[in-house]
């Protein structure tokens, strides 16, 4: 049974298409502007059809993968070694929170002079930008390890690397995927911004495409392909992320 | 949340001294090495030339940039369509998340719509942007209003749930006018959120206009990024760049600054 928002919500969206429809038929909207929603249908179709939008997906979503594994092999080290070597914590911790909030993605032409013109580079700032969130939470996670959990590892008197594998590090895991999951995001986001920026594979590059061909309705489809994707994508990694969560 | 069960001692005035000045000093060295490792590189041959070009290169543009009446020209352009597009996307973002805060069965209705978006890349909506306000300033300005739009709306409407019912049904009691409830309940507890969106909106109605602009334009700081990767003057693009990075983080910092000094415990 569906709620009663959701159904509004859902009628809003189908009157709203139904009025654009009819608007942009008798040309009260030029449908250079916006294009008939039966016309998006269409190259919607086109574009499963011809297999574009499935190989664009995947670029996209292997892209994302890559430069969250990446991140996931950097961030997840340099915030244990964060958390072991305070000093060094101190020290770079207040460094990478700043970056946090910078706009690293500005960056992306120094980028692209460094690493040539290709998937490479997207992959590698997606890493960046999705290393900053892995670091920052695994920290975290090893400092929120409760002392008790230390102290009863030492009254059983654990070696430093039993305590790591069988205490502290099962311990620090939930965190950590929180962590692993806002670097997903941040790397599909930067995938497709950059994928669209620089004209280069998947689903951001298809965006560009439609626009320089001056196909509006194949443009609005391709919008919403990506708004599609991006958001079942986000939905799985928090699925997953309750699905690991051991607790 | 915070380990309250750890018996750490608490480490002595003096040493906390030490430990900070060890920290400085750790900070200061990786700076140096990291200048050091880039000068080396970008004069090791081991890359085109121009890749990695010398910081002394570098600063030495910045300098010319700083004093180049046309480097303030693009700045100019930029500035406005930061300002005018993120003033239209906040203050539609507040409009949007009160009303949302205020009514609940057009929040449940709209959230989902709103949450969706809010994760979506905002840069994938530039086509349509200069499709419907052309590919002048008009899109960026756009471009900066979609960005701003939706960490205000998604804050002040988070902050309007936190607003104590207690106060809200007091008022009712008294017969508020809605627009009293508005004015003398919501808006004094919304100062926190509210500059927390702001601030946020702000960063990224920034990116989104420089983003905009790197693709297509013929006048603005990313335009002027652009222009230099186009013809390889790397140095002069890795200026720019750090002039744009220092003015973002520096605006983050202020508006950071503005926003704790309000933030007060709920």
């Amino acid at each position: 049974m569906m709620r009663l928002s959701t159904l509004t919500g859902l009628g809003i969206v189908v009157a709203a298409v139904a009025l654009l429809e009819v608007l942009v038929g008798q040309g009260v909207i030029s449908r250079f502007l916006i294009a008939q929603p039966t016309a998006i249908g269409v190259e919607l179709v086109t574009l499963l059809h011809e297999e574009r939008l499935i190989e664009a997906f995947f670029s996209t979503f292997g892209s994302t993968l890559a430069a969250t594994g990446l991140a996931i092999l950097i961030g997840v080290p340099a915030g244990y070694i964060l958390y072991r070597a305070r000093i060094l914590g101190d020290a770079y911790g207040p460094w990478i929170a700043g970056m946090f909030s910078a706009p690293l993605i500005l960056l992306y032409p120094l980028f692209l002079v460094l690493f040539g013109r290709g998937v490479q580079t997207i992959i590698v700032i997606s890493a960046i930008l999705a290393t900053i969130p892995i670091v920052l939470n695994t920290q975290q996670a090893f400092i929120q390890v409760r002392g008790v959990f230390l102290n009863v590892a030492r009254s059983f008197k654990l070696s430093g690397w039993q305590t790591f594998w069988k205490v502290l590090f099962p311990a620090a895991v939930p965190t950590i995927f929180t962590g692993i999951r806002l670097g997903l995001i941040y790397a599909m986001i930067s995938v497709v911004a950059i994928e669209y920026l620089v004209v280069l594979g998947g689903l951001g590059s298809l965006v560009s495409d439609m626009y320089d061909r001056y196909n509006i309705a194949g443009m609005y489809a391709a919008i919403l392909a990506v708004i599609v994707v991006t958001v079942v994508f986000f939905k799985l990694a928090s699925e997953i992320e309750r699905w690991l969560r051991p607790m | 949340m915070a380990a309250t069960d750890v018996n750490l001692p608490l480490p002595a005035p003096a040493s906390r001294l030490s430990r900070h000045t060890r920290v400085l000093a750790v900070q200061v060295l990786t700076f140096l090495a990291v200048w050091a490792a880039w000068e080396a590189l970008s004069r090791s041959g081991l890359l085109y030339e121009g890749v990695v070009p010398s910081s002394l290169a570098v600063f030495a543009s910045i300098g010319r940039q700083l004093v180049d009446p046309v480097f303030w020209d693009h700045m100019g352009r930029t500035a406005y369509e930061v300002i005018v597009g993120f003033g239209i996307g906040s203050a539609v973002g507040v409009t949007v998340g009160l009303i949302m805060g205020l009514r609940r069965f057009l929040a449940a209705v709209s959230e989902p719509f709103v949450n969706y978006m809010a994760a979506t890349p905002k840069i994938i909506f530039l086509p349509i942007l200069m499709v419907m306000f052309g590919v002048g300033p008009g899109s960026k300005i756009a471009m900066a209003a979609v960005s701003a739009f939706f960490p205000v709306a998604v804050s002040v409407y988070r902050g309007a749930l936190l607003v104590n019912p207690v106060l809200v049904r007091v008022a009712h009691s008294f017969k508020a006018t809605q627009w009293r409830i508005v004015r003398s309940i919501y808006l004094p507890s919304l100062v926190p959120p509210l500059l927390t969106g702001l601030r946020l909106g702000l960063g990224v109605a920034i990116v989104g206009t420089l983003l905009a602009e790197i693709k297509l334009a013929n006048k603005g700081l990313g335009y002027i990024v652009i222009q230099h990767y186009n013809f390889f003057r790397t140095a002069d693009m890795y200026a720019v760049l750090i002039i744009i990075f220092a003015i973002a983080v520096g605006i983050n910092t202020v508006m950071d600054k503005l926003a704790s000094r309000h933030s007060f415990k709920v």
